[in-house]
């Protein structure tokens, strides 16, 4: 009959009225500031570096490849790459950033750095309220506002950290048994050469090319 | 009569007391101001209170909580919502006529003002007790539709000028139905003062009130009347000239600023004013509905009432979605105007079945009542059977959307 679905409606949004009292299930809203839901664990927002050991500045992953900063879509990310070398966790000498800027205004966390990044140094933080009164300077952020340690890494996104970790553990066993070998491999040349008169072997004895660079 | 005591009359004799302190040759204006300043202001704080509790309604409907940030459970925000509407700027289109632009929203506000002053609020408490009042009360509202029109036309906007076309076009369809169905009301009081509307309701026999909505055509026309009425003040499922998803938000697309809530205001005032007439038509004014209820003071019964019809609006807001415009004039002509003639029937009908035709009280009642629901019904249901004709209503699939 004509009108009876709306009298349907009406009592469908009565019950909704009237049950939005009673039962606090049917309320969905999160009262924001004063509740908080956790933050599921892909949650990301803004990168930050990572950084190993106490001290942020020597611990920082980061070699200045800039990599990230082509990569970048909205070109956020500025960096310049270090007079000096520094070794890195392996030993081996690198750059580092001598300043690291992400402009957080223009980033559009789209995590293609944390993508790119062969080092691990750039990871996606999950701090949201980030609002400030100064929208120029207070958005963009240098390294020491940028480095975190990696115990924080671990904290908000554990299963990410703990697959960068164990990767890193075996580079570095890697990179320790290479040395190893190197190091057992001239051991063994320098006994040989210690030790003519064999006559068998053929030593090179012509140095390597030098290559101008 | 001692009905209500001294808290009925609690208002009136504040007003005389202010009078009769004031010279003579200022009284009779002494009296106007204190009359429009009175509607104004109370009728204004309805509007701030309306808004809060509707957007908290629509909220708990969609199970939500709606505002609750300013003030203890959001009641201060029509406060900020009045702050933010006086800081705005006033932004005015270029190629506006800049007059007309100016005075549509003032005129729109003043028309509707106009039409409180023959609502009768409570016992002796009517502005201007007009002789022709639901007349007046017609005319002047007819003026909302030519503010409307002037909004739209000024703002150089085809949005806003679509929006004032589809205003025109509903108000005028639906201005037919609304004055139809209390042309009923009319016939039977006998008069077209809304006081002596109100006082025909305000006798009982035995205990109940001789409300008109207690008749089989006063039923009939109070919901015909209420549909009307919500097409008339452009509120949803009738908003067509807002229609925010289509055409923005229709004639007050250019308007910014205080303009913007003068507009919103209103639509609000209108809203209760039309709610008002219905109730003093058709829900007995300021009167209880029992004899042993007259206690209550009168004012408190009407807004009362008042309160009651704006959150059956608020409800049919959250619950129903626009019409379509052909959906819309098919309802207005091929339903609602044959139904209030029939109501209007019915009514005559009701007027000439006395106790000398029906027979005595209990079951001659029981007769006429039955008789003239008869007359209202059989055509509604061969109606609504006409209408649903040839029409299938199966559910809708979706082939890209799912």
């Amino acid at each position: 009959m004509l009108g009876e679905g709306i009298l349907k409606g009406l009592g469908e949004t009565a019950r909704n009225f009237a049950g939005s009292f009673v039962s606090a299930e049917r309320l969905t809203t999160v009262q924001y500031p004063e509740e908080r839901i956790a933050p599921i664990e892909a949650t990301r927002d803004f990168p930050f570096l990572v950084y190993d050991g106490a001290d942020w500045e020597a611990g920082l992953r980061c070699v200045a490849c800039q990599i990230c900063e082509k990569e970048c879509p909205p070109r956020c990310i500025h960096i310049e790459k270090s007079k000096d070398k520094k070794p890195d966790f392996v030993g081996k000498a690198q750059f580092y950033p001598a300043v690291f800027d992400i402009d957080v205004a223009v980033c559009m966390s789209c995590q293609i750095c944390v993508e790119v990044c062969p080092f691990d140094a750039i990871r996606m933080d999950n701090k949201f309220e980030l609002s400030t009164t100064d929208r120029f300077g207070g958005l963009l952020w240098t390294k020491e506002q940028l480095a975190k340690p990696n115990e924080y890494y671990r904290q908000i996104h554990p299963t990410e950290a703990a697959e960068t970790d164990e990767r890193r553990v075996k580079e570095l066993a890697d990179a320790k048994a290479k040395a190893a070998a190197a190091a057992a491999a001239a051991a063994a040349k320098a006994a040989q050469q210690a030790a003519p008169g064999d006559g068998v072997s053929a030593v090179p004895t012509t140095p390597a090319k030098v290559v101008p660079q | 009569m001692v009905a209500g005591g001294a808290a009925d009359q609690v208002f009136v004799n504040l007003d005389h007391w202010i009078v009769g302190h004031t010279p003579v040759p200022l009284q009779t204006l002494v009296s106007i101001v204190i009359s429009i300043a009175t509607i104004i202001v109370v009728f204004a704080g309805l509007f701030a209170l309306t808004t809060v509790f509707e957007r908290k309604g629509l909220g708990r409907i969609q199970n939500r909580y709606g505002p609750n940030r300013v003030g203890p459970c959001g009641v201060f925000q029509p406060l900020a919502d009045a702050v933010k509407s006086l800081t705005k700027e006033d932004v005015v289109p270029r190629s506006a006529d800049h007059v007309v632009h100016y005075l549509a929203p003032l005129v729109l506000v003043g028309v509707v003002f106009l039409t409180y002053a023959v609502l009768p609020v409570g016992r002796n408490m009517t502005a201007v007790n007009l002789d022709a009042g639901v007349l007046f009360f017609f005319a002047v509202g007819a003026g909302t539709e030519l503010a409307i029109f002037m909004a739209g036309w000024s703002s150089h906007n085809k949005y806003s000028l679509l929006g004032a076309m589809r205003a025109i076009a509903q108000m005028i369809s639906y201005e037919i139905p609304l004055i139809l169905s209390s042309v009923a009301v009319i016939m039977t009081a006998g008069t077209l003062s809304t006081v002596a509307i109100v006082e025909k309701q305000a006798r009982y026999s035995s205990t109940l009130a001789h409300w008109y909505v207690f008749t089989p055509w006063g039923l009939a026309g109070f919901i015909l009347f209420m549909i009307a009425a919500t097409a008339e003040t452009n509120r949803s499922p009738f908003d067509l000239p807002e229609g925010e998803s289509e055409i923005i938000a229709g004639y007050f697309i250019e308007y910014s600023g205080f303009k913007f809530a003068l507009f919103f205001l209103a639509e609000y005032l209108e809203m209760f004013a039309v709610s008002g007439l219905g109730i003093t038509l058709f829900l007995g004014g300021w009167s209880a509905p029992f004899s042993f209820l007259t206690w209550i003071p009168s004012w408190i019964w009407f807004f009362g009432k008042l309160l009651t019809l704006i959150f059956a609006f608020i409800w049919v807001r959250g619950t129903l979605p626009r019409l379509r415009m052909d959906q819309l004039m098919n309802f207005a002509w091929k339903f609602m105007l044959p139904m209030t003639l029939i109501v209007i029937l019915s009514a005559g009908i009701w007027h000439f079945l006395t106790a000398a035709v029906v027979g005595p009280k209990p079951l001659g009642a029981v007769i006429r009542w039955l008789v003239c629901a008869l007359v209202i019904f059989a055509p509604f249901i061969t109606l609504a059977r006409t209408l649903e004709r040839g029409r299938k209503i199966e559910k809708r699939t979706y082939r890209f959307a799912e």
